[in-house]
Parts: C-alpha cells; structure tokens; sequence
C-alpha cells in the first residue's frame, strides 16, 4: 500500500468514525431501559404512546400534502421556465435556493407578522388557517430540493420535442404536464419529495411557533422529559431518513422504463 | 385554392430575417420536399404549417380554412421529428393510441387503428415495448404511425431520417414514401439530403436563405434549374468559363470551340459567361453530341458502378464527367490525351 492510499483509508476512517460513534452511542443508550439486559423496551413504550402515534401521525399527513403542494408547484415552473423563459432559469434557482439561507426563524416570524389575528388575513386564528400556513411554510422549505432535481430531471429529457409531439397530437397544457413531463421526471420528483419528507417529519423551528403539536415539537418535549426514550425517538426518525434516502436510490434504479438509457 | 395554402409567409427572429416571402400551394395527397442547406429556413416554414411558431406576417390554410391563428393542438397536423420524440414513459400502443385518447375515443376504437397502424408500419408485434427497446429506425416507424394515426390532414416531417444510418434511412424512405401514398395524406418533407428529395417527391422546393428559390417535379429541378444556387446544389456540376460572341444569337466560344446555345444568353458580347454542366451529359471520345474538346484525363476517382474522370481541356479549365463501370474493360489512365463530347442542349446558363 503506497503512503498516499494509506492516508486516504485513514481520512475515510476518521470520517466514518466521526459519524457512526455518535449513532452507536445513541443506539446503544437506547437499548438499555430495562437495567441489566438490552431490550428495544424504549422503543416499545415510545410506539406506544398515543401523543407519539398522534403527532407522527399528523406529520405524515403534512408531509405528503407538502409534497403535492410542492409537485403542484415546482413541475409546470420549471417546465415553462425551461420550455418558453430559459433565461429566467438563474433567477427562479436563486429565488429557490433563499430557504437555505434565510433562516427558517425569519420566514415564521414573517408569517406571524403578516396574518396575525389582528391582520387582513388572520390565519394564524384558525385551526385550518395554521395549518395552511404550516403548509405553506413547508413547502418554502422544500423549494430548494424539489425545484432542483425537478429541473434535474427535466433536462434528461427533450421536453421541447416532446410537448410539440403531444401539441401536434391535439394535447393541451394539463395533459401535457400530466402524461408526458410528469411521469418522465417521475423518479426525480420522488427524491425531492423524499427529501421533503424527510425535513417535514422533523420540523421544529415552524411548528413550534406556530404552537401546532407535530412529531418535532414532540421529540424535543420527549427530550426534555424522559431519559432513553428521546434516543430510540431519535433512532426511529433517522431510520425514517435513511429509509427515505434508500428508497430513492431503489426507485432510481428500478423505474419501469429509463429515460437515461436512449 | 390549394389543399394547403402558404401565402407570403414571413418570420423574423429580433432583426434576423429568417424566412422571406415564402408562398407555396400544395394539392390534397401530394408528397412535396424542402431541400436547402442548413440554416436556410426549412425548420423555420415547416414549424409555422405547424403552428409551433407564429408567422411574422402572412397566412396559412389547410382545405380553405385559415389556420394562421390557431394553435397547434387545434390544426390536425401529424409531425414526426428528427429526434423521434416518442414518450418514453409509454408503450408502443400507447404512444400510437395518444393522439386518439386525447380525441377521446373508446378503448376498443383505439386497440383497433392502434393494431391496424402497427400492421401498416410492419411492427405488429411490439406494441407491449418501450421505446428505448427499440432500434432507431423502429423508433421512427412508430413515431409515423403515432403522427398518422389520428388521421391528420397533413402530415409534417422534419429531417425524419437523418439520425438513422444509411441502409436503414434508404428502405425507411421507401416505406415512408408507400404508407403516404396509401393514405393518400398531404405531405411536407424536410431535408437536407437531395438524393432523398428527389426519389421521394411529387415536387421539390429548393430553399436559399429564407427564400424558395424554385419549386418544381424533381425532373425540372436536376435538368432545368432556375438559379445558379439550385445548379449547384442539386446534384454535381462543371462550371465553365465561356467567351460571349452575341449574345441574342447564343453565340459563344467554349475553350476556342464556337458554339452555339439553344437559347439568347445574358450579357454583353466579350464578356465572360459561365456555363453550367452535368457531369453524366459528358462522354469520353467522340459521339456524346455536337461539341468537342481535346484533352488530357487530370483525376480518375473509382465509385464502383461509374467512374468520375477529370479531364484538363486543352483550352483551359477542366470538366468533371461520368462513365459507367465495364468489368472487361480498364479503367482510362491519368495522364492519357482523350477527347470528349457533349451536346450544346445539355449546356445550362445560369443566371447570377
Ligand atoms: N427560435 C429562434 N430564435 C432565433 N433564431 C432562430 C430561431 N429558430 C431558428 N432561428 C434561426 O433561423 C435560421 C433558420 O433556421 P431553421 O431551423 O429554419 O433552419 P433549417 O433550414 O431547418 O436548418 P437545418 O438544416 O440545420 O435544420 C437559422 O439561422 C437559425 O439560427
Ligand atoms: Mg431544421
């Protein structure tokens, strides 16, 4: 082994360690309620508690509303952008890009300003007008993934022919979007909306806020609270992650028919 | 009125004036071509028939009706694309059937013209694939048989062959050519392959920056060129240099030989003309027609079925000619005086 090689090893090592010793800690702490044995006792009491089942349970809701908000809104803007306005294309990717550098602190004391209960809108008043908002808010947050491997995914294929193809067979705009561009960028909407999900499951800063009982607000009350059941809560919601970050690549690579290969 | 109607088309792009004046009348069932050099406009023309780009001014109508403004999902108008442009997320069947299901049509309508287009384009069997199951040329016959299967008045083709290689570009010609005449459906063919525009067309438009610069059967366009661009892009040609005797009478002298044309010629008497000539109108040795010129053989080039011989003429200048291949006899060598011969009617004055 040359002495380069053997520092590469050694960087990926530390690197590895760097990242895996705080979860086997966290899994190891977490596997020892019951003193003496190692047991997923943690684990069973967290499912079981029904303010868990309750608050995942809405996150999830919320999640995948996020996500078809998001579909909603991200696939026809980058379509027509990149179809009729490429030169728009730099400022739309600036303006999606903002949610990773404005805090999302500022964006909910924003929403908080703009339809507080004494405002045009009061939103923040109602159940269903939180709600939205959390909605909306979410799917700021999500722009910056969905918007990019949508547009990702738009350039594998020639959406120019393609929607001239549909044109010329009498297609309108609805069922373009809807039967050709959306099922070819199919697999790149699926990693955004996995990667929205994965934010909204844990989001703190905006539901807490806004005062809604999600899962983050949940996990963090857990935190305070209990000593091994916030570790197994926080082994559950990085399993979710991961499991989110497998099925993409699953669906990337096993998609029924691939747009890559032509 | 023509069938389809193009009337004083114009298109700019800013201040890029990119298609002039383009008026074209086709008949109902005809296959006409638009032959030009890259960057001519044919794209440009084709797309406004279409109605994927809005004309800069003037008007198109298909059957009597003014289409101008009517979007191109509305024009009834079959395209085929240099790219294919198949939807890769669907089946063969169901790219065939799209066009239908948007009309909407019942299942059973679709399953049937779905089967009978793939019966037409000889892929019966692979309505189940998908496109990137399938070779280039297959991809184009199912993107003809998605354009056709709506039965569209007329049916659009933009450069349709020019990724496939060239064994299956010539059978896929021939097919496109059969299926056309079969439906009998009004047809634009765009390409920059002038073998391809004249085996395939009732008539040919040769293009030159954005303007027709003759519209003819292929038979007028090869033999009777109307402008020197034509000349020189349809098929080879010799151009020579010719002394102007007079002009009305078509008098003039070819390398010192007189000469005279079947027709008056352009310009002034002792002003030098240029004549234009088709290579295979030039015969090695005497007996090819009235003119004659010594020479010497300057180039031989083998082809296989005919033999493209250069000769340096004696007076100046050499001419290009075509001789068919004989297996029992060799091929004539460089460097050998040879006379050759040609008739005045084969001499074409261009105009500038
Ligand atoms: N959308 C556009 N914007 C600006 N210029 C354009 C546009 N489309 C075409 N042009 C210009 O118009 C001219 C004609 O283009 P067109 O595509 O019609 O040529 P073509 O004859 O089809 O050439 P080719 O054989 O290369 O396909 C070109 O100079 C091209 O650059
Ligand atoms: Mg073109």
């Amino acid at each position: 082994m040359t002495g380069r090689q053997l520092w590469s090893w050694l960087a990926v090592a530390l690197g590895g360690l760097y990242f895996l010793l705080p979860l086997v800690g966290m899994f190891d702490f977490s596997m020892r309620m019951q003193r003496g044995v190692y047991s997923f006792q943690a684990y069973r009491v967290v499912l079981a508690d029904p303010q868990f089942q309750q608050t995942f349970g809405y996150s999830v809701a919320l999640a995948l509303l996020t996500i078809i908000l998001g579909i909603l809104l991200v696939v026809p803007t980058a379509y027509f952008v990149r179809l009729r306005f490429p030169g728009l294309r730099p400022a739309i990717e600036f303006i999606t890009l903002l949610p990773l550098v404005i805090p999302p602190i500022v964006i909910v004391f924003g929403y908080i300003r703009i339809y507080n209960t004494s405002s045009v809108l009061p939103l923040t008043g109602s159940w269903w007008g939180t709600n939205i908002l959390l909605l909306c808010g979410y799917a700021v947050l999500s722009l910056p993934y969905m918007y990019r491997s949508v547009d990702t995914g738009l350039r594998t294929i020639d959406i120019a022919s393609l929607t001239e193809a549909a044109q010329s067979l009498g297609a309108g705009w609805a069922r373009i979007l809807a039967v050709v561009i959306l099922p070819n960028v199919f697999v790149s909407v699926l990693s955004g909306a996995f990667l929205t999900f994965a934010i909204v499951i844990g989001e703190y800063v905006f539901a807490a806020l806004l005062n809604v009982n999600s899962f983050g607000p949940y996990m963090v009350w857990m935190g305070g609270n209990r000593a091994y059941e916030p570790s197994a809560l926080a082994v559950v919601a990085f399993a979710i992650t991961w499991a989110c970050m497998g099925l993409i690549q699953l669906f990337t690579r096993f998609s029924k028919f691939s747009t890559a290969r032509r | 009125m023509s069938f389809l109607d193009i009337r004083h088309l114009q298109k700019s792009f800013g201040a890029h004036r990119v298609v002039k004046d383009f008026t074209l009348g086709i008949d109902k069932g005809e296959f006409v071509s638009f032959l030009g050099p890259s960057g001519c406009g044919k794209t440009t023309v084709l797309r406004m028939v279409g109605g994927f780009e809005a004309p800069t001014s003037g008007a198109v109508s298909i059957d009597g009706r003014d289409v101008t403004a009517l979007p191109a999902n509305r024009r009834k108008i079959g395209m085929v694309f240099q790219s294919y442009a198949l939807f890769p997320n669907l089946t063969v069947a169901e790219n065939v059937g799209f066009g239908l299901k948007v009309a909407g049509q019942g299942k059973a309508e679709i399953a049937r013209r779905v089967a009978e287009m793939l019966e037409l384009i000889g892929l019966p069997q692979l309505g189940s694939r998908y496109p990137f199951q399938l070779s280039g040329g297959q991809q184009q016959r199912v993107a003809l048989a998605r354009a056709l299967a709506p039965r569209p008045e007329v049916l659009l083709l933009d450069e349709p062959l020019s990724a496939l290689d060239a064994k299956i570009r010539v059978s896929l010609r021939d097919e496109i050519r059969r299926i056309q005449r079969d439906l009998g459906i009004t047809t634009i063919f765009v390409t920059h392959d002038q073998e391809e525009a004249l085996s395939m067309s009732d008539r040919v438009v040769v293009m030159h920056q954005g303007v027709a610069d003759q519209i003819g059967t292929p038979f007028e366009i090869y033999n009777r060129p109307a402008t020197r661009f034509v000349a020189e892009f349809v098929g080879t040609l010799n151009l020579i240099d010719a002394d102007l005797v007079d002009a009305a009478a078509g008098h003039i002298r070819l390398a010192g030989v007189p000469v005279t044309l079947d027709r008056a010629s352009p310009g002034r008497a002792g002003e030098r003309i240029s004549l234009a000539l088709r290579p295979e109108t030039v015969t090695l040795g005497r007996g090819g027609g009235d003119i004659v010129l010594p020479g010497r053989i300057a180039e031989v080039h083998f082809l296989g079925p005919v033999i493209r011989v250069r000769v340096s003429v004696e007076g100046g200048g050499s001419i290009a000619l075509d001789t068919f291949n004989q297996a029992d006899r060799l091929p004539p060598l460089i460097g050998a005086p040879v006379d050759i011969s040609m008739s005045h009617r084969d001499l074409l004055v261009l105009a500038a």
